[in-house]
């Protein structure tokens, strides 16, 4: 999603607070990317580099571990998130087909946010509710035995809130 | 130990003398709204003005997720199932009024329609030693009701009565092993930081589980998360450290808040900080959050990680238990693992060792999951048989499949398959079958699952989980998973195979760390088990299971096809043709596989995988 500068500006005077408990300490990078994250949705080159600057660490280093964790997100995620859990439980479940339905129906390409902004559609590791398999995770909440046949309703839902 | 359990069973009766209601809050029940139900039970208690004498909690996992939403009830243990909101009238008013219990609610034994009551009777746990997860689901995870279960005695016990070697000797006693996967004995390794020369120690317990498919950790640290913090101080006064990390996966927000929920609630009653007991001991927890990277369950990695930096593996020796976390000996280990502790110690490591096989003692707490009718966690005796958890407990295949194989230990085990059903569930069994018991991941699978195509899955995750640090394993896995995409793709060739083995034993003897070494297992275990699987991908290009796109297009069996000419007309590709008195014909080209030929022929002509296609596969 396109932020707006007045709302940018806004979001890093909040994200310079958030590092300043980190100043100087051994060990907060990733601590602090998540906090990032939290702030901006993902991490896109800019906040890369305000991260870099705040914790005088090398943008290198920075890069490194946001390339590392499968957490870490450089491009931009829709108002819903939409994750299809590819754990083994899942997997031979049938989350690869509920993935391609998901993608289908809200036209969400992979690593792209709809036009609307409201979905990205990505894959996540396995949540650990794999007895529920399979299952979407929509921001933090999780929706277990998912059936491309509910997939309908559940947009339908997303969108109303 | 049998009397162990039965002993807390006992313990439970005793204990629970009033009303009160447990509602499940694992993630299937949430997801099938048991939030719900507890509103609505909750304006039901308020109705009737007796809110507040009865308790209701929302508990970790209870066990049987085919059951949820599920809530027990106490004193008498009643477990209600399947539940809406509108059945919280009937609960309040027949049982909690009037003592009636709900029949409608309870659980039918789907084979003999015999009613459940109580949860000890159902057959996913009748066969169960819950001992570990003696309190998920049973109590709430807060620290009273621990205490009130004899939490933290076995603390008490080891401050006041035995010195840090005692307690190392009775982890000994009980034989027990890492249940993190590397099965090391765990109190062999206690014994060497102990021993382990350094100004500072530390315990970090392994939470990072990352084996795609199990969920024990999680749970525990739902459910139970005293015990884990109980499991770790001890740990802590045996091993000499002050300090303690819980790392734990981002994936996994509600177990990071009841940990620290947890915390919190043991450092006012002064379990943790400074001299716990007025012993003179001090222990303190903290905890750290991973960002979602499999190879950082591995202990080098995981050091890494804590110190901020990509979760990079390191050669070892120098070991943690030398030179860990801020180069300090570090003692690591898994959430069972230190589960299993407050139990040795409090009930003695003789009477842990007499349950499970020699050299596998105690019981293992197994995720069971894929194509199985009761899913959840299943704890057992080591040694228990695979029949028995997949069958007996798990309730056998859904819908009349067939069982293929069941996978153990995740991207680095192997899988068994029919003829293996009897083995008996330990370190060694599983191990001499090409597998072994890891984190105790357990996925079913069925004859719709393609063996080619789960070790193309496995190789596919560890392939984006190689950190790349050393060669084999970041070329190695890739060059494994373009032979095996070539395979299911209906390209493969007969010399692949070969190919496939030689990679596997070079990954196994030349990788970093444990990720590469065990990376070639699932394919390995698939290509000696499932051979027949490989070769018909290759020489017929078919894949038997019809999962692999390329090679499982519906096909006619003519001599089967009487033309009757209903697949035709429910074809929504118009891509069946043909006419009265001779077969029908599906064009590959116009075919979505939709496969609705396949389920609806009333004559079973219809077949999957290959078949006429063979030739039409592009090669
Ligand atoms: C690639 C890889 C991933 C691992 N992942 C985990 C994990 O998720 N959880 C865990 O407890 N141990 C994991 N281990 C094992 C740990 O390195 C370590 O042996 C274990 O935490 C020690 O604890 P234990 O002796 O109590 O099992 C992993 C090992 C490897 C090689
Ligand atoms: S495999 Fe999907 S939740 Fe575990």
């Amino acid at each position: 999603m396109a932020v707006r500068p007045a709302k940018e500006k806004e979001l890093y005077g909040q994200l310079t607070l958030a590092l300043e408990k980190y100043k100087g300490k051994p060990g907060v990078l990733i601590a602090a990317l998540q906090e990032a994250q939290q702030v901006f949705g993902y991490l896109p080159r800019k906040v890369m580099i305000h991260v870099a600057n705040e914790l005088t660490i090398p943008l290198a280093e920075v890069y490194s571990v946001v390339s590392f964790y499968s957490l870490f997100s450089t491009v931009p995620v829709g108002v819903h998130r939409l994750e299809v859990c590819m754990g083994t439980a899942c997997y031979v479940r049938g989350a690869e087909q509920l993935l391609k339905e998901l993608q289908k129906k809200t036209g969400a390409e992979p690593g792209k946010v709809t036009a609307d902004g409201l979905f990205s559609v990505a894959t996540t590791r396995c949540v650990g509710a794999c007895s529920a398999a399979p299952v979407i995770k929509i921001g933090e909440e999780l929706h277990g035995g998912a059936t491309p046949g509910q997939l309908d309703a559940l947009l339908e839902e997303l969108k109303k809130r | 130990m049998s009397t162990l359990l039965e002993e807390l069973a006992e313990e439970r009766i005793r204990l629970e003398t009033g009303h009160r209601i447990l509602i499940c809050g694992g993630i299937p029940c949430t997801s099938l709204g048991c939030r719900k139900v507890k509103e609505a039970l909750e304006d039901e208690l308020r109705r009737r003005g007796i809110e507040g004498q009865i308790p209701v909690e929302v508990v970790g996992c209870i066990g049987d997720c085919s059951l949820g939403p599920a809530m027990i009830v106490y004193p008498e243990g009643i477990v209600y199932q399947k539940l809406k909101p509108e059945d919280a009238r009937a609960i309040v008013k027949e049982h909690l009024a009037k003592g009636r219990i709900v029949e409608k609610l309870l659980h039918r034994d789907p084979r003999t329609k015999e009613i459940i009551r109580q949860r000890e009777q159902m057959p996913f746990y009748r066969d169960q030693s819950r001992l570990v997860l003696r309190n998920c689901g049973v109590i709430s995870a807060h620290i009273d009701d621990y205490i009130k279960y004899r939490g933290y005695a076995a603390l008490a016990r080891a401050l006041a009565e035995m010195t840090p070697e005692q307690v190392i000797e009775e982890v000994k006693t009980a034989g027990l092993r890492g249940r993190g996967g590397g099965g090391f004995p765990t109190g062999r390794k206690w014994e060497i930081i102990r021993a382990a020369a350094g100004e500072e120690k530390y315990v970090i317990c392994n939470a990072d589980e990352g084996d795609p498919g199990a969920f024990m950790d999680r749970n525990i640290l739902e459910g139970d998360p005293h015990s884990v913090l109980e499991g770790m101080i001890i740990a802590g006064y045996a091993a000499g450290a002050r300090q303690g990390y819980i790392y734990v996966r981002a994936e996994y927000p509600m177990a990071v808040r009841r940990a620290r929920e947890a915390i919190a609630q043991a450092r006012e009653k002064k379990l943790l900080g400074e001299n716990i007991f007025e012993k003179g001991f001090n222990f303190d927890i903290a905890i750290r959050i991973g960002a979602g990277a499999f190879v950082c369950g591995e202990e080098t990695a995981l050091i890494s990680s804590i110190h901020g930096t990509r979760g990079d593996p390191n050669p070892r020796p120098p070991f943690p238990a030398q030179k860990g976390l801020w180069g300090m000996p570090t003692l690591i280990n898994n959430v069972e693992t230190l589960a299993n502790i407050p139990l040795i110690v409090l009930h003695g490591g003789a009477r842990f060792a007499g349950l499970g096989t020699p050299g596998s003692s105690g019981t293992k707490v197994f995720a069971l999951a894929g194509k199985v009718n009761r899913a959840g966690l299943v704890e057992v005796p080591l040694g228990t048989p695979l029949r028995k958890i997949v069958f007996d407990i798990g309730g056998g295949i859904p819908g009349d499949k067939r069982f293929k194989a069941a996978q153990t230990g995740g991207p680095s085990g192997g899988c068994l398959g029919p003829e293996l059903l009897d083995i008996p569930m330990d370190y060694r069994s599983l191990q001499e079958a090409g597998s072994m018991v890891g984190s105790g991941g357990l996925i079913i699978m069925d004859e719709d699952t393609c063996m080619v195509d789960i070790a193309r899955f496995y190789l596919d995750f560890t392939q984006d989980e190689s950190c790349g640090k050393c060669t084999p394993c970041r070329i190695g896995t890739k060059r494994m998973l373009e032979i095996l995409e070539k395979i299911t793709a209906g390209k493969g060739e007969e010399r692949d195979l070969e190919t496939l083995e030689q990679l596997a034993l070079l990954l196994k003897n030349s990788s970093l760390c444990g990720l590469g070494r065990s990376a070639p297992n699932p394919v390995l275990s698939t290509l000696h088990r499932f051979q027949d699987e490989y070769l018909a991908h290759i020489r017929e290009r078919r894949c038997p299971a019809g999962v692999c796109p390329n090679l499982s297009r519906p096909w006619i069996m003519e001599d089967k096809c009487r033309a009757c000419g209903i697949c035709s007309r429910l074809c929504p590709a118009a891509a069946i043709t043909g006419k009265k008195g001779t077969p029908y014909r599906i064009d590959p080209a116009k075919c979505i596989d939709c496969t609705k030929c396949f389920e609806e022929c009333p004559f079973d002509a219809i077949g999957r995988g290959g078949g006429v296609y063979a030739e039409t596969a592009d090669r």
